[in-house]
């Protein structure tokens, strides 16, 4: 556990991919396994389970210290962990410190009644700094500017091996990872992963820039909407070629299929959306926006001969239905923040799933029929597809709609009318002939977003930052005007250079005329431009609106406050 | 009187009514009494200044000799009238020269503490326990996960990493009036004899530490190194905002080294880019701030800079009477000398 933490110490204070990466190989070919093993697991996020929950280690510090004090510390500090590795107030230095291994077996095996006993057991015999890659630890919480990916490329360098192959390795093999890292060390053949369900990383785009659009051809390209939902991928594989050993997947007892619903950077996220794995079979990877569909239950199993032909539009049904459209069922699609509901729950109840039934609209096909599509296409893999809707029978997948557009004028024009839909979130741009490539090829495709919304509303509050920021009021809450009144609609703390935070700061010391525990309020004087990406109805705020992703746009030194927009205005701004 | 009546904060700083006179002022007034020479409580350009005579001294050195129009030197213990309201000076342990200062007026006794720390300073006498019935102390550290280490362990810190990378220039951030200083005596005491380097800005207020009969040992100025590649594995200290600009790129393979209190939260140590963080402070840090207010004793609590919110709360927990006294231009990092 010493040379764990030391390792997290060492890398959390290091700046230099470089040199983190040289630390942490240096930390694999000179710990045994199997504890570097799991450090690697709880580097690269894939601890399969939590030691303890946050909410147990929130209870043995709020019986242990003030809870207010607790609270005022956090707020300073800005993360639990950090804040309760100094605030414990025990402390009996041990010099037999259990094993990173020990750490997690003891875990995994003890009493549920015994969690917070052992836990604060562990906390007393160790240093502020051990504490805290504990708690990291324990709760899967652990941040070392390392990402996943880097540690595949690390394992990769150590192995002398392509990143690829680690990549396709590792939704296959579980920690502690002994037989991969003897494979990497050359000492044992490669595991066996022919049949098991994995990640296949994906294809990514870039911002599309004005040289992009101008440089715009027709039948070059393919312009899809770019749905505003979260971009997943579903892998199934037929059940009868899986192998015992691999307990991977999560398909449901007594299905026929293994498969997993993947997020763009490889989490498995299939235990939140059953009711979409549930319904899927065959042998496939397809790549697409994971969304709230309200008609994907009046035609399951029903509507055996219904197609259904990806759309892109909303309740609102447009006349333009697309190349696709005449014989399709055209996705209801909700909003995301219906989607939100679904998203990091890990059992989704029956009322939830219904009220809120998710579909896939699909946009990509890497395997279909067991056949890899990869070296293929853009438009292969798209005729394909295409085909393989014709044949088969799903109620909630949706061929993704592809758009029209001749010129760089017309995409301009396409881009402006598809960004009246509030459901959409702009283009995607990809060209006919890219393969699939892992990882952000240059000029193969593009996203074209939205332009954000703004209005100008007046800041009411403000209070300090976490981490970094703590000694900066850098948190505001603003408001807009009803009659005579300003009613606060959200709170925004990004969006403003160093330069322009340290004004803000200032101004809010300069202007606070109250306080409520850590909040300053300020004179109504200072109008914020800010953006957000979208309005939605909120009876939880007194506004009754709520602003997705607000940020501060520009700040209007210049403008008098009651200038400022009104609730109606932004009323007005509501999707839909 | 109440206090609360006569001793008043406004827009320049914390003013006594009846003694016509600021504390500490932000702005240029006719009558300052300044606790200690670092920036945030030290201006220029008042008419007349009290001060100890350390703190003078400084001041003119960083002000020049005609920082103010009548200089006063008011030694420690001496009190001074102005009007009815007695003046005088304590020492408060928290950099050369800093003071306390009790104010008597119409049956009561209140102590204006400045900056303060418990721990032992080479370059200071103790804080000194002066009984009143109001306390005004800093909170600066005023939250209980500031717990600052013994100086030795994180001074041990940085002679390891010597060691570790005898190729690395050892650049340390450290506040050029207190922490400067306060870093070479504690490398001096743990048996560092080696020159240590300096950045241009912390020349002439070591000079003045000298002066005062502190001994620095041998200091070198940076800008008289003619190789810089010879830094490798030396000691060189520069205020923290040098760390991050074009300065240190002259000299080798650079291992940041930041001491403040501050470096006891990670976000903090991060963005200064310390490779290595000391946490070194000048301030008291939670279980000083508790001690002090235990044994002072007073009446009731007024919490200045920093976190008041938590001080005020434990003050009131411990059954004391507490206030917040909200005073601008208290920068807390900048210029407070951490
Ligand atoms: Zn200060
Ligand atoms: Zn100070």
């Amino acid at each position: 556990m010493d040379a764990f933490s030391h390792l997290l110490e060492q890398l959390y204070f290091t700046s230099g991919n470089k040199a983190k990466a040289q630390l942490i190989a240096d930390y694999i070919a000179n710990t045994p396994d199997p504890d570097r093993g799991w450090a690697i697991a709880a580097m690269a996020g894939t601890l399969r389970f939590e030691f303890f929950k946050r909410n147990t280690v929130k209870k043995l510090i709020t019986e242990h210290t003030d809870p207010a004090l607790f609270a005022m510390s956090y707020d300073y500090v800005g993360e639990v962990s950090e804040t309760v590795a100094h605030l414990w107030p025990y402390s009996e230095p041990s010099d037999s410190l259990p094993t990173l291994t020990e750490v997690v077996q003891t875990f995994a095996s003890v009493s549920k009644q015994k969690v917070s006993e052992t836990l604060a057991h562990y906390l007393t015999i160790m240093t502020p700094a051990q504490r805290w890659a504990l708690l990291k630890l324990g709760t899967r919480g652990l941040r070392i500017g390392v990402s996943a990916r880097s540690i595949k490329q690390i394992l990769a360098d150590y192995g002398n091996k392509d990143i690829k192959e680690i990549e396709t390795l590792w939704h296959a093999v579980t920690p502690p990872y002994v037989d991969m890292l003897s494979y990497l060390e050359g000492k044992a053949d490669k595991p066996d992963i022919e049949n098991a369900v994995t990640f296949h990383p994906v294809m990514l785009s870039h911002p599309i820039e004005d040289s992009d659009i101008n440089a715009f051809t027709k039948d070059t390209w393919q312009i899809e909407n770019k749905y505003d939902g979260i971009r997943v991928q579903l892998v199934v594989k037929p059940n009868n070629a899986v192998d015992d050993k691999t307990q991977k997947g999560s398909g449901s007892d007594g299905d026929e299929s293994e498969k997993a619903l993947f997020s763009r950077t490889g989490d498995d996220i299939s235990h939140s959306f059953p009711d979409l794995l549930e319904s899927v079979s065959g042998n496939m990877v397809l790549d697409g926006e994971l969304l709230v569909i309200h008609n994907v239950e009046h035609s399951n199993g029903l509507a055996k001969d219904s197609v259904k032909k990806g759309g892109s539009n909303v309740k609102a049904q447009s006349d333009d239905k697309g190349a696709f459209a005449s014989s399709a069922t055209q996705p209801d699609v909700d909003t995301f923040n219906a989607l939100q509901q679904r998203l990091n729950k890990k059992k989704p109840s029956k009322a939830l799933q219904s009220s809120a039934p998710v579909g896939l609209i699909v946009y990509d096909a890497l395997v279909l029929d067991g056949e890899d599509l990869t070296d293929k296409t853009l438009k292969a893999r798209r005729n394909a597809l295409e085909e393989w809707f014709q044949k088969t029978s799903n109620s909630r997948l949706f061929l993704s709609e592809t758009l029209n557009a001749t010129s760089p004028q017309t995409l301009r024009q396409l881009h402006t009318q598809v960004c009246q839909n509030r459901a959409v979130e702009g283009l995607m741009i990809k060209r006919l002939d890219s393969h699939y490539v892992p990882g952000r090829p240059k000029g193969q495709w593009f996203k074209w977003k939205r332009d954000p919304l703004v209005v100008d509303a007046v800041m009411m509050y403000a209070q300090r930052g976490h981490g970094k920021r703590s000694s900066f009021y850098s948190d505001y809450t603003f408001g807009v005007w009803e009659d005579s009144q300003l009613l606060p609609i959200g709170k925004a703390y990004s969006g403003f250079t160093d330069e322009e935070l340290k004004k803000l700061d200032n101004w809010v010391r300069r202007n606070a005329v109250g306080r409520f525990g850590p909040v300053r309020e300020v004179k109504k004087e200072l109008v914020l431009e800010v953006a957000f990406d979208a309005v939605h109805p909120s009876s939880r705020h007194k506004s009754g609106v709520a602003l997705r992703f607000p940020r501060i746009h520009r700040i209007r030194w210049d403008k008098p406050a009651s200038e400022a927009d009104t609730l109606a205005n932004v009323k007005a701004l509501i999707e839909g | 009187m109440h206090p609360s009546t006569w001793l008043k904060t406004d827009d320049t700083g914390l003013y006594c009514e009846p003694g016509e006179f600021y504390i500490d002022p932000m702005n240029e007034v006719a009558t300052a009494l300044v606790t200690h020479g670092h920036a945030d409580h030290a201006r220029a350009g008042h008419h007349r200044v009290y001060a100890s005579p350390e703190t003078l001294a400084i001041m003119q050195t960083r002000y020049g000799e005609d920082m103010a129009t009548h200089q006063h030197a008011v030694a420690i213990g001496e009190s001074i009238n102005f009007n009815d309201v007695k003046a005088t000076f304590y020492p408060a342990g928290h950099i050369l020269g800093s003071t306390q200062i009790l104010i008597e007026y119409a049956g009561y006794r209140v102590v204006v503490s400045g900056d303060y720390k418990r721990r032992h300073d080479p370059t200071c006498p103790p804080f000194k326990v002066v009984p009143c019935d109001v306390l005004i102390t800093e909170a600066t550290f005023g939250l209980p996960v500031f717990k600052h280490p013994p100086i030795e362990h994180e001074i041990e810190k940085l002679l390891h990493s010597l060691r570790v990378f005898p190729e690395r220039c050892h650049l340390v951030g450290a506040y050029a009036l207190g922490k400067c200083q306060r870093v070479i005596l504690a490398l001096r005491e743990a048996g560092y004899a080696k020159p240590i380097y300096l950045h241009g800005a912390q020349l002439k207020l070591c000079d003045l530490y000298k002066q005062l009969g502190i001994d620095l040992g041998e200091l070198i100025p940076v800008s008289e190194v003619a190789d810089k590649k010879t830094l490798a594995g030396e000691i060189v200290i520069a205020p923290p905002s040098a760390l991050a600009d074009r300065w240190s790129r002259s000299l080798p393979n650079v291992r940041p080294v930041v001491a403040s209190g501050w470096m006891q939260i990670r976000a903090r140590a991060k963005q200064k880019n310390a490779e290595l963080p000391l946490i070194i402070s000048d301030h008291c840090d939670w279980p000083e701030l508790l001690q002090t207010i235990e044994e002072v004793n007073p009446k009731e609590v007024w919490v200045t800079h920093g976190r008041e919110d938590a001080l005020m709360y434990q003050a009131e927990k411990m059954g004391f009477k507490a206030k917040a006294l909200s005073l601008v231009g208290y920068d807390e990092e900048e210029q407070g000398g951490d």
